[in-house]
């Protein structure tokens, strides 16, 4: 037998380099974890099996490792202006400890990356895709005005705290502000952020995550990564997951995976993240691509990202094409079974004309014809804290 | 009964011209939960090393070769409601299909549990 599919782990980057150990590579290890290549790091892609991993973030809440992204700070006076000349978010209302899902897009609209940045108050802290960090940084050290100093936190890992009960685990760790007239981490609510003192340990915290789950991600140093993942795994809610779950928990929410679902070719508009292009920026534009993007919002993206439900237990991967009648009409860009459904679900990009909900396709997976039916995203309602 | 494996991670076990064929527990451990298998057809001819089945897991699907030349005779219908067998018992109860063999001698090109396990190791 053998491989036929990508595992949705891109191997971008790392094919000629040893891949790099993350803070808690030894701690993944010692829980048992399977560690696979992904964005040029040694990653845990699951511990006890991704459909357990999976199903019990849903129900409690699971642990992820996630310090292979970016983590970024764009500071200096006019950072707002020049960060808005790079995504189409509205950067300027962004009030402090707010976080918002932007696009750092090229200068036709195609997306080079998805990103969050959050308003710490006097900065902005930016949080990357691994696979793309090193041409992200490389973009914005290309294009921020000189007097914008952007650091990279190379030593800092992220872990994220997922599921209906993060919040009752992460209480228990007694985290408190560290600024004087600080958020308690209780009045968090999603997309927001701040930064907390825990035994001594400094954690950048948000309400926030990849799952559809309510959730946090902290920044903490690599130091303290394992003494963090340990505190939070001694919680019976919480169990550490591997990308295997993350990348089907985040399928199951809807929610785009960049280099699979999102690249240069596609642009906010078929993807379906016009809500990424901020009411102002509509009307005064100035961002990469502005032309181009409004234009689409105008008229409607030719493709439509959309969501399918497959007939059957076979799955449809990625690069599958999607068939209406004799028409090849689009492709799958993600694919895979639904622990929480039970069934197999995927991502395509389809004709406009067939994204309806209801609009019934085939697909063609390996020379096996599937039946596919358009759906609502997410495939599973999103429970963030708001 | 003499079982052989593939470096493909097949198992083939062998009772007269009759063979029986899986995935081994080792392949299973890689793939992960596996959520369908999609079976051969019974009478179809299976060349050595084509691909006849596969086995689909929430991580990829995967294609399972035929470790021989043959006549696929019946297959694991078990597996159409319960898929994760071929995870619970992949060298017994999770078996695929059953093959005819037209050239019992071509086995002696496979590896025994021994040269099977030392591969595994290598890997």
């Amino acid at each position: 037998m053998s491989d036929q599919d990508s595992d949705q782990v891109p191997d971008i980057e790392a094919a000629d380099a040893v891949p790099l150990p993350l803070p808690l590579d030894a701690w993944h290890r010692a829980k048992g974890a399977r560690m696979v290549e992904f964005a040029g790091y040694r990653m845990p892609v699951q511990y006890e099996g991704i459909k357990a991993e999976h199903l019990w973030t849903r129900e409690s809440a699971g642990l992820f490792d996630v310090s292979h992204m970016g983590q970024l700070r764009v500071a200096g006076e006019g950072a707002v202006q020049a960060l808005e000349a790079l995504l189409p978010g509205d950067i300027a209302g962004l009030k402090p400890g707010r976080m918002r899902y932007s696009l750092l897009l090229d200068d036709e609209g195609g997306i080079l990356d998805d990103l969050m940045v959050l308003n710490t108050g006097k900065d902005f802290a930016i949080v990357v895709n691994g696979a793309t960090k090193w041409d992200d940084i490389g973009h914005l050290r290309e294009h921020l005005p000189d007097e914008i100093t952007l650091t990279h936190f190379d030593d800092q890992a992220l872990l994220a705290l997922q599921g209906p009960k993060a919040a009752a685990a992460l209480a228990r760790l007694g985290l408190t502000p560290l600024h004087d007239g600080g958020a308690p981490l209780t009045t968090l609510r999603f997309m927001q952020g701040d930064i907390y003192d825990w035994n001594g340990k400094r954690l950048g915290v948000s309400r926030s995550g990849y799952t559809g789950e309510d959730g946090f991600e902290i920044s903490v140093h690599g130091d303290d990564a394992a003494a963090l993942a340990d505190a939070l795994c001694d919680q019976p809610e919480v169990r550490p997951i591997g990308l295997g779950a993350r990348d089907s928990l985040r399928l199951e929410a809807g929610l785009p995976l960049y280099g699979h679902d999102l690249d240069e070719e596609t642009d906010p508009v078929s993807a379906g993240l016009a809500f990424a292009i901020s009411k102002r920026r509509r009307t005064e534009g100035g961002f990469p691509g502005a032309e181009r993007v409004l234009g689409l919002l105008a008229s409607g993206a030719s493709q439509r990202r959309v969501g399918l439900k497959l007939e059957g237990r076979m799955t449809a991967r990625e690069g599958a094409l999607v068939i209406a009648g004799d028409r090849l009409v689009g492709r799958v860009t993600s694919g895979g079974f639904s622990p929480s459904l039970d069934q197999p679900i995927a991502m395509a990009y389809v004709n406009r004309d067939l994204a309806e909900p209801g609009t019934a396709l085939e697909l063609d997976n390996r020379g096996r014809r599937l039946a596919a039916t358009v759906v609502p995203m997410p495939f599973v309602p999103h429970r963030y804290h708001r | 009964m003499t079982v052989y494996f593939t470096q493909d991670h097949e198992w083939i076990a062998v009772d007269g011209d009759t063979g029986t064929v899986g995935i081994t527990d080792y392949a299973q451990g890689q793939l992960g939960d596996i959520t369908f298998v999609e079976l051969p057809s019974v009478g179809r001819t299976a060349a050595k090393g084509e691909a006849v089945c596969v086995v689909d897991s929430v991580k990829a699907a995967s294609d399972v070769y035929s470790p021989v030349n043959g006549e696929v005779t019946d297959v694991n219908e078990a597996l159409d409601g319960e898929p994760e067998l071929v995870n619970t018992d992949a060298e017994k109860a999770g078996w695929l299909f059953r093959v005819k063999l037209s050239d019992p001698a071509e086995l002696s090109s496979l590896m025994d549990k021994t040269a099977y396990d030392a591969f595994v190791a290598s890997l």
